[in-house]
């Protein structure tokens, strides 16, 4: 039904546009990681040093380990929030469920920035908490772990990224045809077996997509640490900033980058295939 | 709703009928959808739940399973009392219209799921399945996905997967409506031939009425949220209480008329009765109208003229529409006569006018 | 009277559930509370209520000359965005060509990928051709990054289109072209509008990847970010609060163009006979 013309129309444009200006420089970003930098000027000298440096230097592993873990964290913590407010909304939310649905989202489309600010104020040893606990005798002096570590790291994140997750788990739940959970009550099974063994199993593409989404973007994410994690908590990707920055290192921060870069491939990967599997199911 | 059959009409089982409901109501909002429903259904039966849609007749059926609670009412299974427990407690299993078979299960797990929820005992389980699929004819399928098969082999497995757990009455909302006519048509030998072997209680809705006159032993005719009827097939038909099952079940003629000092006047056709005075309405099966070739009548016939229509030929027999003068049109069933027109005599007997409520 | 409904009740469910609701909101309420505290921000409890840091606001001259600069970027990147994403709709719909699965995946991948990653290598780009940073530099980044954005949105809208109503155009009379500007695009036009909407939302709201393609002039979200970095000021809780008044305006029109085009799901609760 389309002729040849349009479609050249069609296609040429966005890929001429991708092809310049996303697959050029993901290949710039590649090639840069085998490059090194000599007396402050980039030198085109290939070479594994990069990555070498990378993966021996104890404290650029160490930070990567610890930005894996904070990003499982994050995952893990959303998902614990996430879902079952999923599961609330789909079944046992009645005529209100619109409206709720509109309340989780709203919070995704206030700013970044203004939601990390206000984990700042909170948590400061001056801030709304220390306050709150203070003000009712909780506390008698500010509790400083609150501030600047992983811990403020992961709540901020956290709190970013619970309603990503929850949106795909919503939808998958919703998916799921009311009478196959009415067919397993039909043959004997209460709320939990179903859940389990009906529920759970059909909602896993939302869940696994949810879950890669908040794991990746808390990978690479380096505003967080640096509105609230302080130098305990820093990650990966502020490493990364610095080396294109005051620590002049471009093809160091390539390389990281490009680190970063396959393991978010590979977990895309891994969960298309698991997505796959379980999506005939 | 008087008439000749007893809505509360319980099987003659000497143990008592197995399921009651009494007097149960459903209200979704503003909208009485059952209204004071009373019915038993008798150990062993195939009872039908007849209505058109918005009749009703699926949301008893919730009720029974356990997916919708009685506003009013109550339900008694087995002399104990059912609608207070959740469907997972009910010794009631479902065939849903969809099927609700599970995606992510082969057919196996699927029909093992009730046992396996139940706790059933690990090593029972295969031979029981193997047994379930035996039954509907689908053992080889035994390791396929729901989404493999066809409308008719999901219906099987659903069918499986609710007889494996010997439910003391098993409820049909519609199965057979998402198949073809021919399909259909084996289906329903297939599943009256099925629980007359399993002998399980059978409730099954649907809103063909061809379909319930072949499957039922009982038949339970629904309209706007009240039983209007509940009797066999046979007596259903032959003796309808109201007008409205008359037309429901099979092809009639209403005949709208008058009684006075014991005559029956409808339009051309007068007849006696020994009913009292006042407007009747009497319900007359088009094969209950022959042709009078004679010229002759008996006392318990009434003879009348009339010209001929229309005539829709089907194959054995003909449906004729006939003119009797005054715009009064009757539809009359014969044998096969080669066309007709003109104007032609026509014989019923008496008895075959039954008076109908309106 | 006994229950009815089809939900049942779960007590447990529904507290936690209050809980994350809390949990997610209960940042914004302390925002907007404190937009309004005399003694700026911390301590507890808030104490006395001003508009004084709104004031301040509003006479803060760079702030807004940022917000203007962002007002720019962001109608820019919806305006390439949108085009490109439409045709791109268009291709993945209707078109096929060798690398098809690769032109997909690297047209969806910003949208996953950490924004560092794309502002990263953009910013190698921008060195390689040789381009200044500026506020174009930044216009370029958003929209590419968010084609995947209007792709993902306007794609979606095409599989709801009839593809009967372009074959009938076509059987009619009307050329590809003609077909394609009155049939096509208005059944579209939800789809671009919702799309739009997002894409306005989210380069106005975009850090990581304007964080290394910025010139001499801030957007937004870097201007408020440079204060951060000096000190915590309640004017910006105050800007903060505007956004949020903002942002749920816009979603919620939002909502409402998505929901005319979709179709709620939600009325499946009704009664069943």
């Amino acid at each position: 039904m389309y002729s040849r013309t349009y479609k050249t129309i069609v296609a040429a444009p966005p890929l001429l546009w991708v092809g310049l200006f996303l697959l050029l420089p993901y290949t710039l970003m590649f090639a840069h990681s085998f490059w090194a930098v000599q007396d402050g000027t980039l030198v085109h000298h290939w070479n594994l040093a990069n990555y070498q440096k990378l993966f021996t230097n104890p404290l650029y592993a160490g930070v990567l380990f610890r930005t894996m873990r904070i990003a499982a964290s994050v995952t893990l913590c959303s998902l614990l929030l996430g879902y079952p407010l999923a599961y609330y909304l789909s079944f046992h939310s009645g005529t209100r469920k619109e409206l709720l649905y509109q309340l989780v989202i709203v919070p995704l489309w206030v700013s970044y920035l203004v939601r990390g600010y206000a984990w700042k104020t909170i948590l400061g040893s001056d801030g709304v908490l220390n306050g709150f606990l203070q003000y009712f005798h909780f506390t008698h002096a500010p509790v400083g772990f609150l501030l600047y570590s992983p811990f403020a790291v992961v709540l901020m994140l956290t709190h970013i990224y619970t309603p990503f997750v929850f949106l795909p788990i919503y939808a998958s739940i919703e998916h799921i045809p009311r009478s196959l959970v009415e067919a397993s009550q039909d043959l004997g099974a209460g709320p939990a077996p179903t859940f389990f063994r009906v529920i759970l199993p059909l909602s896993m593409p939302g869940l696994l997509a949810g879950a890669t989404f908040a794991f990746v973007l808390s990978l690479g994410d380096f505003l967080a640490p640096l509105l609230v994690g302080g130098s305990s908590g820093t990650m990966i990707a502020n490493i990364v900033q610095t080396l294109f920055g005051a620590s002049y290192d471009w093809p160091l921060g390539a390389a990281i980058s490009v680190c970063i870069l396959v393991i978010t491939l590979s977990l895309l990967f891994l969960t298309e295939r698991l997505e796959k599997r379980w999506s005939f199911k | 709703m008087s008439g000749a059959a007893n809505p509360q009409a319980a099987s003659l089982d000497a143990k008592g009928p197995l399921l009651e409901v009494r007097a149960a109501a459903k209200r979704f909002g503003t909208r009485d959808v059952l209204k004071n429903i009373s019915l038993n259904i008798a150990s062993g039966e195939f009872l039908t739940l007849l209505g058109e849609s918005g009749s009703g007749k699926t949301t008893l059926l919730r009720l029974i399973a356990g997916f919708e609670q009685p506003t009013g009412g109550e339900i008694w299974m087995a002399g104990e009392r059912l609608d207070t427990l959740p469907p997972y407690r009910r010794r009631v299993n479902t065939v849903f219209q969809n099927y609700a078979l599970f995606p992510h299960l082969n057919v196996r797990d699927n029909v093992a799921y009730g046992l396996r929820a139940q706790g059933a005992l690990k090593s029972d389980i295969p031979g029981r399945v193997d047994e379930a699929l035996r039954m509907v004819k689908m053992a080889e399928f035994a390791g396929a996905r729901p989404a493999t098969l066809s409308g008719g082999q999901q219906q099987r497995v659903a069918l499986a997967r609710a007889l494996i757990n010997r439910p003391k009455l098993l409820l049909l909302d519609e199965p057979l409506s998402a198949l073809d006519a021919n399909l259909r048509k084996q289906m329903q030998g297939e599943l009256k031939a099925l629980q007359r072997e399993v002998g399980i209680t059978f409730l099954f809705v649907t809103h063909d009425q061809e379909e319930a006159m072949a499957l039922s032993d009982r038949i339970a005719l629904l309209r706007d949220g009240t039983l209007e009827q509940v009797a066999s097939p046979r007596e259903i038909y032959a003796r309808p209480a109201t007008a409205y099952t008359a037309q429901f079940i099979g092809q009639t003629n209403l005949l709208r008329g008058e009684i006075r000092g014991g005559i029956a006047t409808c339009g051309a056709l007068r007849w006696p009765v020994e009913d009292a005075d006042g407007p009747a309405v009497f319900s007359l099966r088009p094969e209950a109208i022959r042709l009078c070739t004679d010229g002759t009548r008996q006392i318990s016939e009434v003879k009348f003229r009339a010209s001929v229509r229309q005539q829709i030929y089907a194959g054995a027999s003909e449906l004729l529409e006939m003119d009797c003068g005054e715009g009064q049109l009757l539809r009359v069933r014969l044998p096969a006569c080669g066309p007709m027109n003109g104007e032609r005599e026509f014989v019923f007997a008496i008895a075959d006018a039954i008076r109908v409520e309106n | 009277m006994r229950g009815t409904s089809p939900t049942r009740r779960a007590p447990l469910l529904a507290i936690y559930a209050t809980l994350v609701f809390a949990f997610i909101y209960l940042p914004i309420v302390v925002l907007i509370l404190y937009s309004f505290n005399r003694d700026g921000v911390g301590g507890f409890p808030p104490r006395q209520l001003t508009l004084d840091w709104y004031r301040q606001l509003f006479a803060d001259g760079p702030l807004w000359d940022s917000v203007l600069n962002s007002l720019l970027v962001a109608c820019g990147a919806v305006a390439l965005s949108l085009a490109l994403g439409l045709l791109a709709a268009l291709a993945l719909d209707r078109a096929s060509f060798p690398g098809k699965a690769l032109f997909r995946r690297l047209v969806l991948l910003p949208l996953i990928l950490p924004g560092i990653i794309t502002g990263l290598s953009l910013l190698m780009f921008v060195v390689f051709a040789g381009m200044q940073l500026s506020l174009l530099t930044v216009f370029l980044g958003h929209g590419t990054a968010l084609i995947s954005v209007a792709t993902t949105e306007i794609f979606a809208g095409l599989q709801k289109l009839d593809r009967a109503q372009e074959e009938a155009s076509l059987d009619l009379g009307a050329t590809p072209w003609r077909t394609f500007w009155r049939i096509t695009l208005p059944n579209l036009r939800l789809s671009l509008i919702a799309a739009g909407l997002l894409i306005f939302t989210l380069s106005m709201d975009e850090i990581a990847v304007t964080f290394f393609l910025l010139g001499r002039d801030n957007t937004l979200p870097l201007e408020i970010w440079a204060r951060l970095r000096r000190g915590i000021t309640p004017e910006i809780n105050a800007i903060s609060t505007l956004i949020f008044a903002v942002s749920v305006a816009l979603i919620i029109v939002w909502y409402r163009i998505r929901m005319r085009s979709v179709g709620s799901g939600a009325q499946q609760l009704l009664e069943r006979p």
